[in-house]
């Protein structure tokens, strides 16, 4: 009964530093850790753990009994290595889950076996024979059917349209009762209810989903691959889904499922492998003998940055409150969101997304001077409602106060006025005009003001000169203040942004994802930059998935899940494997609203 | 465009309170306005309205408008807006007239469509190939065809008998009617005058009964038989579109592209075709109109491509929709051709009046106060210009479709149902 | 930029040469030589007063095109231009002719009713967009049907002049309301036009016009905003601005403008100084043309005015050699269809230089949230 886990890794048993690949030098910019002893808590493994350190020899594993084995697989790109000699193998009629972080190299892994693109190196072995994939229809003809994250469904075509597009029975005549029966008949089989005339758009997500399955089952797919696939779900559809996945093995298919919420994969896969960085750091073929807390570990590795303590720089004054924030639904109609998606060539319908919960749901906070509150959680909880609704730019009930003015009805123009600055989240879709020069996108955001107008005129000099001011303070690298921005790099872009919203002197700074996308160098620059504001003084609301970011910056950490602030912790203290199971809804808390003052920490249950 | 796909959403179709209707809304609709009609005609003591001959005519007028509308359905089914449907008819009619000439009024036919599908084939090779915006290729399309049926009547009709720079000389020979036998009198294997029951039912003034006699009788009587082809492509379409593997995968294009693609299926293949398709139904709209008039003449269209457009909005991107609309259009059209047209339109306000009753009275049943309001100030409105006013101009009459249209358009707001697709230009590994 | 100087001239040359390649193909159709044709068309432009005229009939098209460009920068087609100008150039004949004031005030009255009407119609389509979602295409098109008939009706039952019983027209407007031709000030600096050739007195609106569109656009918040919300909708909300009030301010404005498209053939040319059944009605989508052709340019548009003007001018010609006028209307139709293809064959090898550069970036984050690859 041994569980034998093998972890590759280049860490000598005894605790060296471990190397983090390049991309986070930044690191070095935060305290020097040596403070993982402190942690305490889920450092040990688990006894049954074998580290080794070398890694696993290809063909050790005798048994042919598995449907895909992936060795040293290998794939570039321009700048990055996504896969650096990946191993992977799945045995028939298991569900295997492959677990790790975003930019950890699974999503390139799967599409590698799928065929969506080949591998530079390494070999693709299907029932123990080596396989090559130039598209996906040839991986289709093997069995290997892959579920996306995002559906391929068309909404107004019925659940059988959809499942039967390109491989339609019949010849001219579509012979739909072939259809339904083939699918009514894949339905029973394997657990996976659907109305095959009823319309996509109708459907729930879950629904959604199973349609997706029986569109690669249909093909004649034996080995499933499902990237996400409870991304989307309320727990009973996760319930019902794992239940289908069960189902499917039992059937003798494969199933492979990208995921990241630990809890559900120990009590749902039947195998685990672990990927971080591009590599396979861990293949467990028993979860029952790791916690969600190892698996976190290997993740993210055996290393959190613990923040560096730093002097308390928080003041009294309350610069941003927010009480009892509110969305009722998703949008309906034409507003706002809808006309701009409409001007960009896009469809005018609104696109809010139905979900089970409301967007935004009675949510309070308090930002003081000198402080940086920090807002972790996985996309799509609510954060990006949160941060419009305070900017303005979406409706909601409930109150804003900046410098305990209430700004509750006024327009963005008059909140960004009244001393709010905004990094919005996505650069290149809100944040800036990528064809406009460098000094205009200094004026967006600031148009309305008197910095760069008078008398409904642009003052082009004032915009030249701030500008200038932002690149030389902020190291922006460029040529020069005309070129298009779109010639400037993500880090550089970024920079410019928060420099521009910084030198507007803002009360309050709201920061989305400040560093997304963004190279190492630029991000060390824009990490000082937000600790010297708020040294300053600066309020600071930083909404971010870099979980190095909100540890390292912020001096309370709430977590968002399903519109709904869930905790508070401690980022000084918190692990990541309780943030994640926050992150994740794992655990079961009630929401305490989260303005108590600083170093409330959360009892876990 | 944009990262997220954003996809319509169900919400878009609005709530629905109180008390539903059974059965799709459209076939209320539908029994509605025929109760709507005949009552008018009752009260309105005015026959003429629902009589054989308005119904022909009103068919007459509606079909190239339909088939503009057809053709107009297929681009956008298959993903492609189709500004250009007005430019492609005009091609049709240049060729259709000169085809009708030079041989006989099928091959005039058969050259209208070819007309129109050249037409076709710049557009999707601008948009479809090189991603051009589709309304600015449309456009472009719009103004350069009348330069070339122009060009082409000059060198063709100038010069020749009977024609000018402007029109063509007559087409040679007749294209036929036709006439259902049994049902409307019409002759069958020699035997020349068969009963017609549909007729002396429609005679009966009968409320509501003798009216769809009179519609149907309008159908099955001296009816062109380029008409008939045109009932038949519709029929037809029907069946193509929604039960047929080519059909499916058409729509399929211009509904998720990137679904369509990575099933295999071509997502360029199927956009040109559907637009060859829209332009050669947009041309053979054109030969409806040549040989409906018996030859081609400059401006012949008059801006029956942008009804066709029209009648997508309002018939909700489906044939039966398509052709409803187009029917309702060609209804007006129709109306001022015959004897005392200002009494017809005075009765067809009314009409329209009675039909916004059945609305208010749904809305209420709907618990939607905000629609019953609307309408019944619109119906208020209709009510008074049919009490007091003798006459209606015809100009006002030829604005009805534009201004219904726009009704139509600006009620339905989020709720209408085009492809999910249409006018976004697809390229690989969108997420569209 | 390279790119710039690719659009700038290459593009348009580009699709100047497959036009007159379409063209001459149509002349050897006609059963003509090409080299006659444009033998012929050359001839025809080459005077004084060839000029004259082209610049007359640039005049119009120049300011269709800026007023249709205001809604172009923002992805709003104004296709209801058509209808916007000919309902206020009527409206404004017959309002203009039934008053009697001193001249600078009168033609400021005429101009200004014309605005007004062009900015009302344009309401509509803004207001249905702004609030229902409706796309403006279709309700501009179905406007400029409803503005024709409305015409129509206003013309035979209302506006009607009395004293030309045969003929539908409004009264002559009065001396007070024409525009003074330029000859004048030409004549002062020693051009002679030559007898019977008039420069009509609207060009330096028109040039007025130009400018206020280039200042507006470039120097101005509101231009600021307007360019914003075209190049990057949605980064213009997150900015601030209203998508709704850019909406209806930019097509209202855009009908404004376009209400003066028909007040220079109206004040300006002797062969109208009314509106009739001759008033010219296409001038809107010649608008739009130009507008596509210049890339919403200001002088780029002037240039394609001119180009399109001297077309039509050159190919009255062709009759003489026995080639069928058309081919101007073929020629400005491919310039057109060829010009936009070349323009979106550019944007998009600009566009994928673009995205490759940005592609140039490390991914630097750790998270546990998964974003989609």
């Amino acid at each position: 009964m041994g569980a034998i886990v093998h972890i590759a890794t280049d860490e000598a048993p005894g605790g060296a530093d471990y190397e983090l690949p390049a991309q986070n030098e930044s690191l070095r910019v935060l305290e020097k850790r040596g403070a993982r002893a402190e942690r305490g808590v889920h450092g040990a493994l688990s006894p049954c753990v074998q580290p080794m350190t070398t890694a696993v020899e290809p063909g050790t594993a005798i048994d042919s009994a598995y449907a895909i084995e992936l060795r040293g697989i290998v794939k570039r790109f321009p700048g990055v290595v996504a896969n650096d000699g990946v191993n992977l193998r799945v045995r028939e009629g298991t569900i295997h889950a492959i677990v790790g972080e975003n930019g950890a190299g699974k999503s390139t892994l799967m599409k590698t076996l799928y065929g969506a693109h080949q591998p530079d190196e390494g070999d693709i072995l299907i029932h123990g024979t080596r396989r090559t994939f130039r598209n996906p229809s040839a991986a289709i003809d093997m069995g290997i059917g892959m579920v996306f994250q995002h559906f391929m469904l068309a909404d107004n075509f019925t659940v059988w349209e959809n499942i039967v597009l390109g491989s339609e029975p019949g010849h001219l005549r579509l012979n739909m009762r072939k259809a339904r029966r083939r699918i009514r008949e894949l339905s029973e089989q394997y657990g996976l209810e659907v109305d095959p005339d009823e319309l996509v758009a109708d459907l729930g997500v879950g629904d959604k989903q199973r349609v997706e399955i029986l569109k690669v089952l249909y093909r004649g797919a034996r080995i499933l691959i499902l990237d996400e696939p409870t991304a989307v779900l309320v727990p009973h559809e996760v319930t019902e889904l794992f239940a289908s996945l069960e189902q499917l093995t039992q059937q003798g298919a494969t199933v492979i499922f990208i995921s990241h919420k630990l809890d559900e994969v120990l009590g749902n896969a039947d195998a685990i492998t672990v990927i971080r960085a591009g590599k396979t750091v861990g293949e467990i073929d028993d979860p029952s003998t790791v916690t969600a807390g190892e698996l976190a570990e290997m993740m993210v590795g055996s290393e959190l940055p613990s923040p560096e303590t730093r002097e308390a720089t928080v003041r009294d004054d309350v610069r941003l409150e927010v009480v009892g924030l509110t969305i009722e639904s998703a949008p309906t109609g034409v507003d706002t969101v809808a006309l701009a998606a409409g001007l960009a060539g896009g469809i005018e319908s609104s696109s809010g997304t139905p979900t089970s919960h409301r967007p935004l749901d009675d949510v309070s906070l308090r930002v003081q001077s000198g402080e940086i509150v920090g807002i972790a959680g996985v996309e799509g909880n609510g954060q990006t409602e949160l941060i419009e609704a305070i900017m303005g730019l979406r409706p909601a009930s409930g109150i804003v106060k900046v410098d305990e003015q209430d700004v509750s009805e006024l327009s963005n123009t008059a909140r960004r006025n009244a001393g709010i600055g905004y990094v919005a989240e996505d650069r290149q879709r809100d944040g800036m005009v990528l064809s406009m020069t460098l000094w205009e996108n200094v004026i967006l955001g600031h148009q309305a003001g008197d910095d760069f107008t008078h008398r409904g005129l642009i003052d082009r000099d004032a915009a030249r000169e701030r500008t200038r001011q932002v690149v030389e303070e902020f190291d922006v690298r460029t040529p020069g203040i005309d070129v298009s921005a779109f010639t400037l790099s993500g880090g550089n872009q970024q920079k410019l942004i928060v420099g521009r919203e910084m030198m507007a002197k803002p009360h309050v700074l709201i920061a989305a994802h400040p560093t997304r996308g963004v190279d190492v160098g630029a991000q060390a620059v824009i990490w000082d930059i937000l600790r010297q504001a708020r040294s300053d003084g600066l309020a600071t609301l930083l909404i971010s998935a870099d979980l190095d970011e909100l540890i390292g910056l912020s001096d309370r950490l709430l977590v968002m899940l399903r519109g709904k602030v869930v905790a508070e912790v401690d980022p000084q203290t918190v692990t990541p494997a309780e943030l994640g199971s926050y992150m994740t809804g794992a655990h079961h808390h009630d929401g305490r609203s989260a303005s108590g003052s600083p170093g409330d920490g959360e009892a876990p249950a | 465009m944009s990262a997220t796909a954003t996809v319509p959403v169900q919400d878009a179709r609005e709530e629905r309170r109180g008390l539903r209707l059974p059965g799709p809304i459209a076939l209320w609709v539908v029994a509605a306005a025929s109760v709507a009609i005949s009552l008018a005609r009752e009260i309105s003591n005015n026959d003429d309205l629902t009589s054989a001959n308005t119904f022909g005519v009103a068919i007459r007028t509606a079909a190239p408008i339909a088939l503009a509308g057809l053709g107009g359905l297929y681009a956008e089914r298959s993903g492609t807006i189709n500004i250009g449907l007005e430019g492609m008819m005009i091609m049709g009619t240049v060729f259709a007239g000169w085809w009708a000439w030079e041989y006989n009024p099928w091959m005039g036919v058969l050259g209208g469509v070819i007309g129109g599908a050249l037409g076709g084939l710049v557009h999707a090779f601008a948009t479809v190939t090189f991603g051009v915006n589709h309304i600015v290729s449309g456009f472009a399309i719009n103004i350069l065809a009348p330069g070339v049926a122009r060009f082409m009547a000059n060198l063709l009709f100038e010069g020749e008998s009977g024609g000018s720079v402007t029109n063509s000389p007559g087409a040679s020979g007749e294209i036929g009617v036709f006439t259902m036998p049994v049902l409307s009198g019409g002759p069958l294997l020699g035997w020349k005058d068969t009963p017609d029951p549909l007729g002396s039912l429609a005679d009966r003034q009968w409320f509501l009964v003798s009216d769809i006699a009179s519609l149907l009788k309008a159908l099955t009587t001296e009816l062109r038989l380029d008409l008939v082809l045109v009932i038949v492509l519709f029929v037809a379409s029907v069946y193509v579109l929604w039960r047929t593997r080519f059909g499916l995968r058409l729509r399929s294009a211009g509904e998720r592209p990137s679904a369509a693609d990575s099933l295999g299926v071509s997502v360029v293949f199927y956009r040109y075709v559907g637009m060859l398709i829209s332009g050669g139904l947009a041309g053979m709209a054109g030969s409806v109109l040549v040989i409906g008039a018996n030859r081609y003449s400059q401006g012949q269209t008059g801006g029956r491509g942008f009804l066709g457009l029209a009648t997508l909005v309002v018939g909700n991107w489906r044939p039966a929709g398509v052709a409803a609309g187009a029917g309702l259009f060609g209804f007006f059209d129709g109306i001022t051709q015959r004897i005392d047209p200002g009494q017809l339109i005075l009765a067809a306000i009314l009409a329209a009046a009675i039909l916004l009753a059945f609305g208010i009275v749904y809305s209420v049943m709907q618990l939607r106060p905000g629609p019953a309001l609307l309408m019944a100030i619109g119906g208020a409105v209709l009510l008074w210009v049919y009490l007091t006013i003798d006459d209606i101009r015809s100009e006002f009459v030829f604005m009805a479709p534009f201004v219904v249209t726009l009704i139509v358009v600006a009620s339905r707001g989020q709720a209408s149902r085009p492809p999910a697709q249409a006018g976004i230009p697809w390229r690989k590994g969108s997420q569209n | 930029m390279n790119r710039r100087l690719l659009t700038t001239f290459a593009a348009p040359a580009l699709a100047a040469v497959a036009a007159i390649v379409v063209s001459s193909v149509a002349v050897l159709v006609a059963g003509e030589s090409p080299a006659t044709a444009f033998k012929a068309m050359w001839s025809q432009i080459d005077s004084t007063e060839s000029i004259v005229l082209i610049v007359n009939r640039a005049v119009p098209y120049y300011v269709a095109g800026v007023a249709v460009a205001i809604g172009f920068k923002m992805n709003l087609f104004n296709i209801g231009a058509n209808g916007q100008y000919v309902l206020a150039a009527l409206l404004a004949a017959a309002a203009g002719a039934a008053v009697d004031l001193p001249a600078p005030i009168h033609v400021a009255m005429i101009m200004g009713i014309a605005v007004v009407v062009g900015a009302t119609w344009a309401a509509i389509p803004a207001l249905l967009k702004a609030y229902r979602g409706v796309n403006e295409v279709i309700s501009t098109i179905m406007l400029n049907y409803v503005a024709t008939n409305l015409i129509a009706y206003l013309l035979a039952e209302h506006f009607r002049n009395p004293d030309q019983p045969n003929i539908r027209e409004t009264r002559v407007l009065p001396e007070s309301a024409r525009l003074p031709s330029l000859n004048s000030l030409f004549e002062a600096i020693g051009f002679d036009f030559g007898p019977g050739v008039v420069l009509h007195g609207f060009l330096p609106v028109a040039i007025v016009l130009g400018i206020g569109y280039h200042v507006l656009l470039n120097r101005s918040r509101f231009g600021f905003n307007l360019r914003v919300s075209g190049e990057n909708p949605t980064a213009a909300r997150a900015a601030g601005i209203s998508p709704r009030r850019m909406i209806i301010v930019t097509l209202i404005m855009s009908g404004a403008i376009a209400g003066l498209i028909g007040i220079g053939p109206l004040l300006a040319d002797p062969q109208f100084y009314k509106y009739g059944d001759q008033f010219p009605v296409s001038y809107g989508f010649i608008g739009l043309s130009l507008a596509l052709l210049g890339r919403n340019h200001p002088v780029g548009m002037a240039a394609a005015a001119l180009v399109w003007a001297t077309i039509e001018r050159a190919t009255q010609a062709l009759s003489f050699v026995d080639i069928p006028q058309e081919i101007g209307i073929i020629l400005q139709g491919s310039f057109l269809l060829s010009a936009i293809i070349a323009y979106e064959i550019v944007r998009r090898l600009s566009a994928d230089a673009e995205t490759r550069a940005a592609s140039r970036e490390t991914p630097g984050t750790r998270t546990i949230a998964e974003a989609p690859a």
